[in-house]
């Protein structure tokens, strides 16, 4: 395809807008962690990223948008959605 | 196929979807299964409206946004466009809503499997018009409040049997999943890629805003859909219907309502009789 | 080689179409069935099945989904080919605007016939009329052959990388598309060498992704907006260029976006569009042979309108009698409103009668030119009388 392209099109994949300050409260692993991905696979934003070295997931704040699918989901319990300290800029990973 | 195995790109990021949307966890799935080599035809529904104004582009594969009664006619045209191009390769995949398959696009979907050209279409059921605020759709269950069957004229047809109907155009594949059970569900999208003509997976995607439960719950009360056999994971080929998950427990519909508010209204005779239909179904 | 191309036979215009259509080398054929187009897609078929033609038939089971299908061709890279009419056209009618907006340049046959209510089947110009605001260019023919060598032009105009806009090519129903003429058939070499092969400009390309047909909120919507006129109005150019082009390849030229026919010194113009300019030429050719100075303008292009053409062409005449084979209820005949807009502000403007006949498959036989004539002659300048039914 030649570009630009006329009309109403836009590149895939660009995503200027972050949802993650919809919401202040995110997924904090407190408990152990068993890799077993049930998180990850039911995260509707694929905010979850998988860490294999540690086998343990990471959770992107940026993107989350804190429904909480992932801790009740977790067989260990080892999730809990908690309030962000510092609104924002906070990464846990 | 294992949760390991699994690809690990993303392909369907920062959508304005609802937190806890089950429609936009079906939308990433079919992407891990598929991946770059295909692209979407997305109607009106929530899925293109939340991913379709620019310049937000939350597809990282190729997408087309669709008129309404359209989708399955442009995934037809699309699978022929290229077939002629040479590029048999490429997935196209219809992902439409409950309204944009048994309703309003019910009549393109059945000339498009007449057609015969390869296409994955997706019905991805959150039963009612929800990216228009909770209307009635032919795919709302009996029982359910809506914006346009609010209690006492709460919804008194059964849901329309799209599998049925598809079968009955002798689609060479079929199914019907439940996003809760992702395995089943994506196992259905890789089969269907491999098939040679049109396919219909019907997924259940269930709803916070519109069936009213906190967006936690969102796999919990896709469970309790299948555990109560108010929804079955089936396939269609080679003209016979196979179940492909039957629930190791059996659970009350009552425990399946409880939780969503749009059934609030329901008294305990009206669930009785939902349970004995349910109950005489499962026996036949 | 001869200037002429190397076939010639006795076909009617839906025929010449379906010729045209498998000289396009379209990949994809889908088409629904409706009085009088179907002619065009039987014959479409039939050259698919004995291999005069390398296509696909999509046997989709509505207008609507024929013209969604096509749209689809098109994203995925190929060329696609569909045709219609009145009720057909009007069920494509969401899709018409969704092609034209989202820049794909498609390419569709209106066989021109009445709309229901009242039900007919017979020809007028009301189905394609209707869609004027749709975005699409339309061009009215006249002929079998300007029929087939239009819709040729067709997909060069709409797939140039100016314009990007589907074009609509009109025939008048069963006057035109079932009336045998003789009409000259190209050569396969010589549309190759007219028309190349399609290069995709939006489409679905999983090596340069993008996210298309999509929305926009207020000022991103305006801008498509605004782009998508600038294009529709370059087609002008285009449009003409085309038909340069085409004339120096294949020896035939339609006159470009609108065709005066003997205007020089006329007092009175008939202003009309398509197949019944047949009769207009005869009529004006035998008033003039007894003295009257008349003469006629057919309208080839209705969309993009060619404004600075006809007030040029309409200076110097005393009065302009419209042909109207539609209405547009409530007010008067699309084509005059347009031409009355058109010429306003021209110091010392034609009077314009607005005519509004053949409606239904009514008739419009040379007694009833020689009328509108007559009264034209007969105008105050600048009068602006207001519809006329004829024939009735």
């Amino acid at each position: 395809m030649k570009e630009p392209i006329p009309g109403p099109v836009s590149k895939a994949g660009s995503i200027p807008t972050k949802m993650g300050s919809w919401s202040t409260i995110k997924p904090v692993l407190k408990g152990k962690c068993t890799f077993c991905l049930f998180c990850w696979i039911f995260c509707p934003e694929g905010a979850i990223t998988q860490d294999e070295e540690n086998r343990r997931v990471l959770f992107n704040y940026e993107e989350c948008k804190g429904c909480g699918i992932c801790a009740h989901e977790c067989p260990t319990k080892a999730i809990e959605m908690a309030e962000l300290e510092h609104k924002g800029k906070v990464n846990v990973r | 196929m294992k949760l390991k195995d699994i690809s690990k790109e993303e392909l369907f990021r920062c959508s304005y979807g609802c937190a806890g949307c089950a429609s936009v966890l079906a939308v990433r799935l079919t992407l891990k299964v598929l991946g770059r080599n295909s692209v979407f035809v997305v109607p009106a529904n929530c899925i293109s409206t939340v991913s379709c104004y620019y310049p937000q582009a939350p597809f990282f594969v190729p997408m087309t946004v669709m008129a309404f009664a359209a989708t399955a006619a442009a995934c037809s045209g699309i699978s022929a466009g290229f077939k002629r191009r040479g590029r048999e390769d490429i997935q196209v995949v219809g992902f439409s809503g409950d309204g944009g398959t048994a309703d309003i696009g019910i009549q393109a979907l059945s000339g498009a499997i007449d057609c015969g050209n390869k296409f994955i279409y997706i019905c991805y059921d959150n039963e009612a018009y929800m990216n228009t605020g909770v209307q009635r759709s032919g795919l709302t269950p009996y029982g359910a409040a809506t914006t346009t069957t609010p209690s006492p004229c709460f919804e008194k047809r059964p849901k329309k049997d799209m599998l049925r109907i598809v079968a009955a155009h002798d689609i060479p594949y079929a199914a019907t999943a439940c996003i809760s059970y992702p395995l089943d569900f994506m196992q259905k999208v890789a089969k269907a890629s491999k098939i040679n003509g049109p396919t219909y997976i019907h997924v259940l995607v269930p709803c916070p805003t519109g069936w009213g439960f906190a967006p936690e719950l969102t796999i919990e009360i896709g469970r309790m859909a299948v555990e109560s056999g108010m929804w079955r994971l089936m396939e269609f080929e080679s003209s016979e219907f196979r179940t492909t998950y039957k629930p190791s427990r059996k659970r009350p519909v009552a425990e399946y309502f409880a939780p969503q508010t749009r059934f609030r209204h329901l008294s305990p005779e009206e669930i009785e009789a939902i349970q004995r239909d349910i109950d005489r179904r499962e026996a036949e | 080689m001869s200037v002429k191309s190397s076939l010639k036979k006795y076909i009617t215009a839906n025929e010449a179409v379906a010729h045209a259509a498998r000289l396009a080398r379209v990949d994809v054929v889908a088409a629904y069935p409706i009085t009088p187009q179907t002619s065009i897609v039987e014959k479409l078929a039939s050259f698919i099945a004995n291999g005069e033609m390398d296509a696909d038939f999509l046997k989709v089971e509505s207008e609507h989904s024929a013209l969604t299908a096509c749209m689809g061709v098109r994203m995925a890279g190929a060329r696609a080919f569909t045709s219609t009419s009145s009720q057909g056209l009007e069920y494509m009618h969401e899709m018409l605007a969704y092609v034209s907006g989202g820049r794909y340049p498609l390419v569709l046959v209106n066989v021109c016939r009445s709309v229901a209510l009242p039900w007919s089947i017979w020809g007028d110009q009301q189905d394609a009329i209707q869609q004027r605001d749709t975005g699409w260019i339309q061009i009215f023919t006249e002929t079998a052959q300007e029929a087939l060598d239009m819709v040729l032009q067709a997909y060069r105009i709409a797939e140039d990388p100016r314009v990007l806009i589907p074009v609509m090519v009109c025939l008048d129903g069963f006057i035109q598309s079932h009336t045998e003429e003789l009409v000259e058939i190209p050569a396969q070499e010589r549309v190759d060498a007219f028309l190349p092969p399609y290069e995709a400009v939006v489409a679905l390309d999983v090596d340069n992704p993008y996210s298309i047909s999509v929305g926009g909120f207020g000022k991103h919507y305006a801008r498509w907006r605004k782009e998508q006129q600038e294009a529709t109005e370059k087609a002008k150019a285009v449009i003409i260029e085309v038909g340069d082009e085409f004339a120096r390849l294949f020896g035939c030229h339609y006159g470009g976006l609108i065709e005066p026919y003997r205007i020089n010194g006329a007092q009175a113009v008939i202003v009309l569009m398509g197949a019944l300019t047949g009769t207009a030429r005869e009529v004006v050719d035998e008033m003039r042979a007894r003295g009257k100075a008349v003469g006629l303008i057919k309208v080839r292009a209705f969309r993009p309108f060619p404004v600075p053409e006809l007030r040029q062409a309409l200076s110097k005449v005393k009065a302009a009698a419209v042909l109207d084979r539609d209405c547009s209820w409530g007010y008067e005949g699309a084509l005059a409103t347009d031409l009355k807009a058109a010429l306003y502000g021209l110091p010392n403007p034609p009077a314009v009668l607005n005519f509004i006949g053949g409606l239904g498959g009514s008739d419009v036989p040379p007694e009833q030119m020689k009328y509108m004539l007559d009264k034209a002659l007969a105008a105050e300048k600048g009068a602006t009388p207001g519809l006329e039914f004829i024939g009735l």
